[in-house]
């Protein structure tokens, strides 16, 4: 008979069990396989299309490709991340596995980051073979020139899945029926992908917002920090955006990458903290 | 040492547990007895640190509150129905537990082989049947060669030989310093498994007894109807009477009444008269 002996509360190798786990269970899941197919197709289609030729093109072919690329990114990344995250716990908790893994000598804080390792991974992949599609045809092309903004799109998009993934997860640690998870992610989705940019322009319209409570509103928003934050890479300047862009460049000047980046860290940062409080302090098995 | 203290558990304000309070000695067996509902799961998941609850529970002097893990180590659990993840084969399953557990993996061949499931190893276990599915929760169980095991309802999806053979190598368990607790609604189990009864309903201990007394306590008796050569029924009935049995006459043998736990008690003593048994049907 075996006497348990102490051990902390996370351990890195039990993480890595779990996260292993999670990675093989998502690249096993028809849904993870539909949506990294259609984003790698539709990168790669969208670069072909708005990247003809750059030697004939110039520079500004690129600057088309990119655009392309985060409108793709914007919608397909955050339903990703929302729905892999939303039907991590909920889903297991309706089979019953959480039981199963919860039985075993794992503190909850290493299921959950098992967990989130795991998806924010298999997201990693998906990603990956987006780009990587992207990427081919563009240096296909000619476009290797670009490959530092290529670079800097591809990891803003690697933290918006973690942030979305996160968002997932908080969903899915307040209910335990899936369902219920992954249709309240298709709200969250919603919101975030069109509700919230059409708001903040019907209430700046409706109440006369200050530009700068305009900018901030939209820039809380993380879809709309990873858009404004990748059109630095290719635009080079926010002056597109009008008076919010305009604003956005003057007050924040340099700063405003930082600004937008640090937007994006808070959004994987405090969600996945509450998810995290949530499942291990508050939460039934 | 397992020790509940004052263990009470609401869901949605509403009382499933009240003030449950139990303790269980090492190398103890006992059984969590009740009807549906009386709270037996609820005990054992809470002694997992898998709900929220009022009182105490603690597993050698630790609160599993704060020691959930540590105390997990200590502990095989086999659920009423087991849940795993179904895209994985049994081995993957086992491997999955052993490497949480970290334990060599060797060990999972053996225990895949202590409840015979070897030629089970490659399937996923969605295409599992339940009792097939049990057996794994209990291969799980024993993984880490646990000084306590946790069985709730352990043998509920099994056929009867399946169930026999649990019986049995449960029994090889027992003993030691290896504390059992097991819920079950087979007498016959409880009366084989454990030392100790401990009797819920409605969220309440209402009694606790030696497995002996517990179906004549439930009001539970059965007849035991022993088919015999017509010259052997009288020497049966004076033995089973001189031992205590109310026994008579019936047909071509005798009928005995009898408490669950006493039926092979009451075959020894007419076997034991040189007497052979031709049949024997138990009628409740």
């Amino acid at each position: 008979m075996t006497v348990a002996v102490a051990r902390p509360q996370i351990e890195a190798g039990t993480v890595v069990t779990i996260a292993r786990k999670e990675l093989r269970d998502s690249v096993r899941n028809k849904w993870f396989w539909l949506y990294a197919i259609a984003f790698a197709g539709l990168a790669g289609v969208l670069t072909t299309l708005a990247l003809p030729s750059a030697r004939v093109a110039g520079y500004g072919a690129f600057g088309r490709s990119a655009s392309s690329l985060v409108a793709l990114v914007q919608l397909i990344v955050p339903l990703m991340g929302l729905t892999l995250g939303a039907q991590a716990l909920a889903g297991q908790q309706e089979r019953g596995t959480i039981r199963f893994l919860m039985s075993h000598p794992i503190s909850r804080s290493e299921a959950f980051i098992g967990m989130y390792l795991g998806l924010a991974a298999a997201l990693s992949a998906a990603i990956a073979a987006g780009f990587g599609s992207a990427g081919v045809i563009t240096v296909m092309r000619g476009g290797a020139a670009d490959a530092g903004s290529f670079a800097r799109i591809a990891i803003l998009s690697w933290i918006l899945a973690a942030a979305m993934l996160g968002v997932g997860m908080l969903v899915s640690a307040f209910t335990s029926r899936s369902g219920v998870a992954s249709g309240s992610a298709l709200f969250v989705w919603l919101g975030l992908v069109f509700l919230g940019d059409l708001g903040v322009m019907g209430t700046a319209l409706a109440t006369d917002l200050p530009v700068g409570a305009l900018f901030f509103s939209a820039v809380a928003n993380p879809v709309e920090a990873f858009r404004l934050a990748t059109l630095t890479s290719f635009e080079g300047s926010l002056d597109v955006l009008g008076p919010a862009g305009t604003y956005a460049v003057d007050s924040f000047g340099s700063a405003l990458d930082a600004l937008l980046i640090s937007v994006l860290i808070l959004w994987v940062i405090v969600p996945v903290t509450i998810a995290w409080y949530r499942f291990t302090r508050g939460k039934d098995l | 040492m397992i020790r509940v203290q004052d263990l009470t558990k609401r869901y949605s304000g509403t009382p499933v547990l009240r003030d449950v309070s139990l303790e269980i000695a090492p190398g103890e067996s006992v059984a969590l007895w009740g009807p549906n509902g009386a709270g037996k799961t609820t005990i054992v998941l809470c002694m997992l640190g898998f709900l929220h609850f009022d009182g105490d529970v603690e597993v050698f002097g630790k609160d599993v509150r704060r020691c959930g893990k540590e105390i997990r180590a200590s502990i095989g659990y086999v659920p009423q129905q087991p849940s795993f993840y179904d895209d994985l084969t049994v081995a993957e399953t086992l491997g999955f537990s052993a490497d949480l557990r970290s334990i060599e993996t060797a060990r999972a061949e053996e225990v895949l082989a202590l409840v015979d499931l070897e030629e089970h190893r490659g399937k996923p276990v969605g295409a599992l049947s339940g009792g097939l599915r049990q057996r794994l929760g209990l291969a799980v169980a024993l993984l880490g060669d646990p000084p306590i095991l946790l069985l709730d309802e352990p043998t509920s999806n099994l056929d009867a030989a399946a169930r026999q053979a649990t019986v049995n190598l449960l029994e090889e368990l027992r003993g030691g310093d290896r504390m059992l607790i097991v819920t079950s609604h087979h007498l016959e189990e409880v009366s084989m498994l454990v030392d100790r009864v401990v009797v819920l309903d409605d969220g309440v201990v209402v009694d606790e007894c030696a497995p002996a007394e517990l179906g004549e306590r439930l009001g539970l008796r059965s007849w035991l109807h022993v088919l015999l050569d017509p010259d052997d029924v009288p020497v049966a009935t004076s033995a089973l009477t001189a031992s205590g049995f109310n026994a008579h006459l019936n047909g071509r043998g005798v009928l005995v009444d009898v408490a669950p736990e006493d039926k092979a008690k009451a075959v020894e003593v007419i076997s034991g008269a040189g007497v052979t048994i031709r049949d024997l049907e138990v009628w409740r």
